[in-house]
């Protein structure tokens, strides 16, 4: 694992990786045995922000971050969800079109194998999905959307997502879902949590 | 009297009203920023005049403009921007009262804000704290995600916990104004310097900038030095921490605070030191700002 770590002000440390995978596997290890002082881990595509507090300074979080050994693979979680699509996204034509594959091809790859939840971000409860037909990777919209609605299930790059709520948004629309995706009433608010393993199933 | 039947009544919220604490944690991992006061410090103070626990929820007022009513006896404190402010009892009779120190509002007397002459921000604690339910184990409100309590409008009551154990030890807390003039930020160089050409640091630190009218509880838009980027594309989003400062392709940066996002896709060139971040968060749009590298003792 080559991390380079980085400051990121006077409580936090930026670990940049190479791959999704180190990241997640870092972020297993040191959510699993936080070490002294670590108060909050945030995941990304190649990077795990570290917050701490003092007695914790950037030399000792470096030096923990450095020492954790994490295990070969995400220990799959028992946590399978299975989510229903109506595959209707106002940009599955697009999708089609970027990938050379027909719309139907489309579905079938989105739900031919599953996917799993990387990490969160952009609100609350947007799980980045990875692990899916990599025939899938389209950019995102050259232009967002002002209102992307809830339950609208999207592609942009190496993701698949669901929007927990109605939100501005730049990725590909391929359908929706009925599935409450973040509850704050829940515990936990939010179903497609880092480690979820996903299997979308289409509705008609 | 239970501790449920004190309140205060909104009257009227001015500007911007919104219940804040010491924000959420544990739920990052999730997508859910932390929030919470964007001046933590005042916050903080505000609830050690009164003997609450530290990260009590408070009323954040911005630009003052406050009316409130209070429904039962009621301890009280202002900090931050200090606003004119007074209390007029049910009988009639109008005080002015402090700021930084305790004050009694009795059942039915009103407690109204002026605009307060610097600073941005203005606390008001409640002994027994605000005591609307926690989202996710906060009574923050995030304006950028929704979370949170509503935003207090004209007829919101607002319940009052019950008292802590401890007492008021001190009247009055002696605390320097929010400055009007050039405020002097420390920054720390990072996470992404390399993504910029080797001057754009000393150029960050070369001359003021303004704080434009394009700035909230997310964040402040600065108007100043360009600051150019030496590699170009975009970063893969990456976690974001207040304080940072930072840049889109307009080269111009923004300074994040209490409700920024919790990851973001441009380069952040440097970080604002935490005691600073509260500073900022008291700088008025149009007021200016220089950064300054901060010592490397400062940096463990």
């Amino acid at each position: 694992m080559n991390a380079r770590v980085h400051r990121c002000g006077e409580r936090a440390v930026l670990v940049e990786l190479d791959r999704l995978e180190e990241v997640v596997a870092l972020y297993d290890a040191l959510a699993a045995h936080p070490p002294p002082g670590i108060v909050e881990l945030v995941p990304a595509a190649r990077t795990l922000l570290v917050r701490f507090e003092p007695p914790a300074h950037h030399a000792a979080v470096e030096s923990a971050v450095r020492a954790v050994r994490p295990a070969g693979n995400r220990r799959a979680r028992d946590e399978q969800v299975v989510i229903p699509v109506a595959y209707d996204g106002e940009d599955l034509a697009e999708v089609a079109r970027l990938t050379g594959l027909t719309e139907r091809e489309v579905v079938a790859a989105h739900t031919g194998t599953p996917w799993t939840v990387a990490f969160c971000g952009f609100a609350p409860g947007f799980g980045y999905l990875v692990g899916g037909d990599p025939r899938l990777a389209v950019p995102r919209r050259p232009e967002a959307r002002v209102r992307v609605p809830a339950g609208a299930v999207a592609l942009a790059g190496e993701f698949s997502g669901i929007y927990p709520r109605e939100s501005p948004g730049g990725w590909q629309l391929i359908g929706h879902t009925e599935t409450v995706v973040w509850d704050i009433t829940a515990d936990p608010p939010a179903l497609l949590r880092p480690g979820v393993t996903v299997r979308f199933t289409e509705v008609s | 009297m239970s501790g449920f039947e004190r309140a205060l009544v909104v009257l009227a919220p001015g500007p911007l009203t919104t219940v804040q604490d010491l924000g959420r944690r544990r739920h990052a991992h999730l997508g859910v920023g932390r929030s919470g006061a964007a001046d933590r410090g005042a916050l903080r103070l505000a609830n050690r005049l009164l003997a609450n626990p530290e990260d009590a929820a408070c009323l954040e007022i911005t630009l003052g403009g406050l009316r409130v009513r209070a429904a039962g006896d009621l301890l009280i404190a202002l900090t931050g921007a200090p606003c004119p402010a007074t209390v007029t009892d049910a009988g009639g009779r109008t005080r002015g009262i402090g700021h930084a120190s305790v004050e009694h509002l009795p059942d039915g007397a009103t407690l109204r804000l002026g605009v307060p002459s610097r600073g941005l921000r203005t606390y008001l604690a409640v002994r027994g704290g605000i005591d609307v339910p926690k989202v996710l184990g906060s009574r923050a409100t995030d304006l950028l995600s929704g979370l949170g309590p509503e935003r207090p409008a004209p007829g919101s009551v607002l319940p009052v916990g019950p008292a802590p154990a401890g007492f008021p030890v001190a009247d009055l807390a002696p605390v320097p104004e929010p400055e009007s003039g050039v405020l002097t930020l420390e920054v720390i160089p990072g996470p992404r310097d390399d993504w910029f050409g080797p001057e754009a640091l000393a150029a960050l630190c070369s001359a003021p900038y303004e704080v434009t009218g394009q700035s909230d509880r997310v964040g402040m838009r600065l108007r100043g030095p360009h600051l150019d980027r030496a590699r170009d594309g975009e970063l893969p989003s990456e976690g974001m921490v207040p304080g940072a400062l930072q840049v889109p392709p307009t080269g111009q940066p923004t300074l994040f605070l209490a409700d920024h996002p919790v990851t973001g896709g441009y380069p952040v060139i440097a970080v604002v030191r935490e005691r600073d971040v509260d500073r900022a968060a008291q700088a008025r749009p149009g007021q200016h700002i220089r950064f300054r590298m901060a010592r490397d003792s400062a940096i463990r």
